[in-house]
This record gives C-alpha cells, structure tokens and sequence, in this order.
C-alpha cells in the first residue's frame, strides 16, 4: 500500500505508465520487428508536442481561465515567414531563427495587451488574436510551399546517436523549463500566482511582470515548434499547426498538471506526449480504421483522467 | 439605488447596439441586403450558431466549458442526414441517446470533480470519430422535414430572424424565468449556498448538461436542412464560435451570469462580420483576422460602458 501511496502521489507517473503500457501493446503485435522505428517515431513526433505542451504549461500553471489559443496560428505563421525569409538558403538559418523568436515575442506581447487592456478573459483574447495571425499566416503564404534549407530539413529529420535531433532539442528546452519552475523565483511567482492571485499580489509579486513574461514565453515555445515542424515536414503548410490547439492542451492535462493552475511538471509532458503518439500509433497498428482510433483516443483520455481525477481540484 | 433590470438591460444593451451598428453598416454597404430575400441570406447560417450558442451558454451558466461542441453539432448532423433520414424512429433513439450521454457527462464531472475542459476534449474525439463511422465521405441527404422547416417563407419576416426571436424567447424562459434555469445559474454563482439550500447540484449540472445537449442536437438538425447534405467536419468551428457567441453576448466564463437573448444576439453578430466583411471587398486572406478584430472592438466596447455603469454606481 504504501508503495502505491508513493507511486500514485507522483503525478506525471500516470502518464508514463500510460505511454510504457501502449509501448508495450503496440511492439507485441508487430513481434518486437519495428521497436527501434516506433520509438524513433514516438520520439520525434512527440518532441513537438512537448515544445508546444510547456509553453502552454506556463500558462496554464497561472490559474484558472488561463489558456493560450493562439499556438495553431504562431506556429503556422512562424513556420511560414521563417522559410519565406530562408528561401532555401544555408546562410539565412539563424536570420530565420531570429526572425522565429522575434514572431513568437510579438504574439505573447499583443496577446498580453489584450489580456490587460481590455480585461478580457485569456481564451477570448487568445482567440481573437489566433483569428489575426492566421490571418497573417494566410496572407504572407498564398498558397505557396517554399522547401526548407537543405541543412535544416536534415537536420530535423536526422537522429544523433539513434535519437532524433528534434527530441534532443525538446530535452534541452525541457530542461530549461524544468529549472526555470523548481529552481528560479520566476517559477515560484507563477505558481503562486496559480494559486491565487490576490494572495501573490499581497505578497508583493509582480504579477503583471510574471504573467507578461509567462504568454511571451509560451508564444515562442509555439513558434520555435512551428519553425522545426516546417523544416521537418518540407515546408509550411496553412493547417500545420491545428491539431496542436487540442494536443497542447491535452497533454499538459495528461501530465499531471494541475488545471486549475498552481501545479505543474514537466516529465509528466513527456510521457503525455509520448503517450498521445503510442495510441495513435497502436491502433494504427491493430488496422483499425480513422473512426474507431479517434474514439478509442478519446475514450483513453477519459480514462486517463478519471484515473486520475481525484488529485485535480477541479475548477474547470 | 438603480431599479433591478438596470444591470440585466445593461448586459444586452452592449449585445444589441453591436448588431444593430454592424447591420446599419452592412445595409449602407449594401441597400440591396435590406430586404427579405436579403435579410434571411444574411442570417440563414446564423440559426445552428445561435442554437449552439444556447447550449455552450448552458454549460457555461455551471462555469463549465464545453470543447467539444464542433465535433457534437457534426455528429448530430451526420446522424441526422442518415439515419433520421431513412429510419426515423432508430435516428431519434440515437439523438436521444447522444442526449443522455451529455447529462451523464454533467453527472460524472460533478461526482468525480474532473475538468470539464478536459473531458469534453476527450469526448470530442468519441464524436469525431463517430461522424467518421457515420459518414467517411462529405454525404447523406437532409431529412425533408427539416429542409422544409429551414426554408419555410414565413410572412413579414424570413425564417432566419424568426427562428431566432423563436431561440431566443425559448432560452429565456428557460434560463432566466423557470424555476429550474434559476437553480442552473446558482450553481455557476455558488455551488455551497445551492447545496445549503436543499437543492441537488448534482441534478442541477445533469439538467444543464442535457438542456446543453438538446439544443445541439437542434442545431445539428438545422445546420443539415440548411446545407442538404453533411459531413464529420462540418461544423467545427463551432466550438470556438460558440464560446465566442456567449461572450459577446454579455455572458461571463463564472458566476452563472449568462443571458440567452445576448448569447442569440451575439451569434448573430458572429454571422453578420462574415458577410459585412465580405461586403468592404477586404482581401479574403484578412477576412478572419478582421473577425477577429470585430471581437475585439466588441469586447473593448463592453469593457467602456460597463466602466461607465461602475462610475454611475459609485455615485
């Protein structure tokens, strides 16, 4: 019992367990032919969502209500004006890199300023601004799907040491992130302010501060991911980033992370990410066809949930 | 003391001055618009949002959130282009289960205290991927019915504005003036005093859930006999328009403080941008972004006069 106890008071364990169990399932079936494949894959596939996941983690670390949904159309219209400005060049790499970042702050700054101004909830201002960078996105691609450069679209597609470049620099940003959380104030202030905000305005945070830096970080989270899939897919496409409004939010969840903000983790993003991957990929497996695999995903993640649940102080 | 109504008027007050200023717009763009023909164009696809709307507004009233509504409204309308087309009494069981399982969701969020946003993301993977069995190609036919119904030519005013003073009176009654609606929105305002008082929560978030489910499955059924035929994705950006249309319509994310007429008002505020945008000939790459300023200017608007209220009060 008090193994158990142990066990099931580490939150991102669920999320593991999950991914490892799925793992399992899917290698049986196929008799252990394609294991290196399937996790290369799971890793590599899993390396984006985990970017986008702990931007979006921050956020939702600040509290109840906050949620960025912008991150489909930052990362389209990063992905989409990094590899404009590249133009297959090898010489624009970090002009691109720098043009990427520099979307990624100007999206959380007017994110921020909807926020604040118009004191708006943060779905609906996320929204409205989603709405005007898709826009932009649109706008700026016309339809054209210009190619990576060449050394970034082997990069991204290459591994190191059989694990995929992408998923190294996922650990590297998950390590940051991780020491940004447990080991700077910064990460303090925002879980305070998750646990309550007039609590942490008395205390003398500043909590305007902390949550500017907190949409501005998850915005360039966002569009660093955009800029990577674009590369690794072979260009950026309008609709590259939609199923990640949902994934992003989804394994924060699965992770373990509180959604009525205060709490956070980072391993438990890893092992949601993983996870998300494996069922698709399990059941893919199976044969099963598109239908069947949508609600077996859905119904795992309610079971996931309900599992569990009864950590989760449950606001939303 | 201001009489009681004045912060009620004042929550649609924002709602309807929107609509009326984006109409007054639309019709100097376009005199042509201001006719009947015109009019039921304008807000023909306005009828399933607004329907939608109604049901998010439920969920919302329990300071719940519903992410899952796009894909419910495209399940509901690929059952309703099959199966309550050719066998009717089989497609008004699913309906009706469909409806039941949304109660029940209410019963199991309240009983394990889960996240309404992740559940309803999960279940919005179960209703995608059943509009996928139902209809993997864009198909089916509209039940004659309900095409019938949707292009009714009512006199005086067409169908489009008629359905939706019909949505809007019927949600009010329901939400602000029974007994039931009443207890929906103390829930949303404060849970404990609801419980102390003797009422169940957990067959008021039930009763919330399945409302919110009957009026999507309405609006499944409307979208089809507008577009005669469905498809999985047909409807899912309902979601997002649906949270916006309550919104705007004066209805905060907690507190239980919604209004069902604001919530059909802001849908059809929702509707008219698309058209007024595409009446200013601005490029169709900006169209969603100038969307998506409306909201803004919408939102910005609300913030102003209730500014303004504050001030008057504070008197």
């Amino acid at each position: 019992m008090r193994m158990l106890d142990r066990v099931a008071r580490k939150p991102w364990i669920w999320s593991w367990v999950a991914a490892f169990v799925v793992w399992f399932a899917t290698i049986i079936v196929t008799g252990g032919a394609s294991t290196l494949d399937l996790s290369q894959a799971a890793l590599t596939f899993a390396a984006f969502s985990i970017i986008v996941g702990i931007g979006q983690m921050f956020v939702i670390t600040l509290g109840p209500g906050n949620v960025d949904l912008s991150v489909p159309s930052t990362m389209t219209l990063a992905g989409t004006v990094a590899l404009k400005l590249m133009d297959v060049d090898n010489a624009m790499i970090l002009p691109g890199l720098g043009v990427t970042v520099l979307i990624g702050i100007g999206v959380g700054i007017l994110n921020y300023a909807l926020i604040k101004a118009l004191r708006i909830p943060p779905i609906i201002a996320t929204l409205s601004m989603s709405f005007i960078v898709q826009s932009a996105a649109i706008w700026t691609n016309r339809g054209l799907r210009i190619k990576p450069p060449n050394f970034l679209a082997d990069f991204t597609t290459a591994n190191t040491l059989g694990i995929p470049n992408v998923a190294v620099i996922a650990l590297v940003i998950s390590v940051i992130a991780w020491f940004l959380l447990e080991r700077t104030i910064y990460g303090r202030w925002i879980s305070a302010i998750g646990q309550s905000m007039p609590a942490a305005k008395m205390a003398g945070i500043p909590v305007d501060g902390t949550r500017f830096v907190t949409y501005v970080f998850c915005a360039v989270l966002a569009s660093l991911a955009g800029y990577l899939l674009a590369c690794f897919s072979g260009g950026a496409a309008l609709n590259m980033g939609s199923e990640y409004l949902l994934m992003s939010i989804a394994v924060v969840v699965l992770g373990g992370t509180a959604v009525a903000g205060g709490d956070s983790n980072v391993p438990g993003i890893w092992g949601a990410s993983l996870f998300m991957f494996l069922v698709v990929s399990m059941l893919n497996t199976y044969g099963l066809g598109a239908g069947i695999r949508l609600i077996m995903t859905g119904l795992i993640i309610i079971s996931v949930i309900m599992l569990a649940g009864g950590r989760l102080p449950g606001v939303r | 003391m201001r009489p009681a109504f004045s912060a009620d008027a004042m929550r649609l007050a924002i709602p309807a001055l929107s609509l009326t200023v984006l109409l007054a717009a639309v019709f100097w763009l376009q005199p042509r618009a201001m006719s009947y023909v015109g009019l039921n164009l304008l807000f023909n696809l306005a009828v399933p949002i607004a329907l939608a709307t109604i049901a998010q507004m439920l969920i919302i009233a329990v300071n719940d959130l519903d992410l899952s509504m796009g894909t419910f409204v495209s399940f509901v309308a690929c059952v309703t282009a099959t199966f309550l087309r050719d066998a009717p009494l089989l497609g008004t069981l699913i309906l009706a289960g469909a409806v039941l399982v949304y109660a029940v969701l209410g019963v199991v969020i309240h009983l394990r205290d889960l996240p309404s946003i992740v559940v309803s993301l999960g279940m919005s993977f179960v209703w995608g991927g059943l509009a996928v069995l139902l209809l993997p190609a864009p198909g089916g036919q509209a039940p004659d019915w309900a095409r019938a119904l949707m292009t009714t030519k009512p006199p005086l005013a067409p169908i489009a504005i008629v359905a939706s003073i019909v949505i809007a009176l019927g949600a009010h009654l329901l939400v602000m003036r029974s007994s039931l609606g009443v207890l929906i929105r103390g829930v949303g305002g404060n849970e404990r005093s609801v419980e102390r008082a003797g009422w169940s929560v957990l067959a008021a978030r039930a009763a919330a859930y399945g409302l919110a489910g009957f009026f999507a499955v309405l609006a499944g059924i409307a979208l089809v006999g507008l577009t005669t035929s469905a498809d999985a994705n047909i409807a899912l950006r309902y979601t997002l328009l649906s949270i916006a249309g309550v919104i705007l319509g004066g209805g905060e994310f907690i507190g239980g403080r919604v209004s069902p007429v604001g919530a059909v008002i802001g849908a059809l505020t929702l509707t008219l941008a698309g058209s007024f945008l595409s009446f200013l000939r601005i490029s169709p790459d900006w169209q969603i972004g100038a969307q998506g300023v409306i909201l803004i200017i919408v939102l910005a608007l609300r913030l102003f006069l209730n500014r303004v209220e504050k001030r008057e009060k504070g008197q």
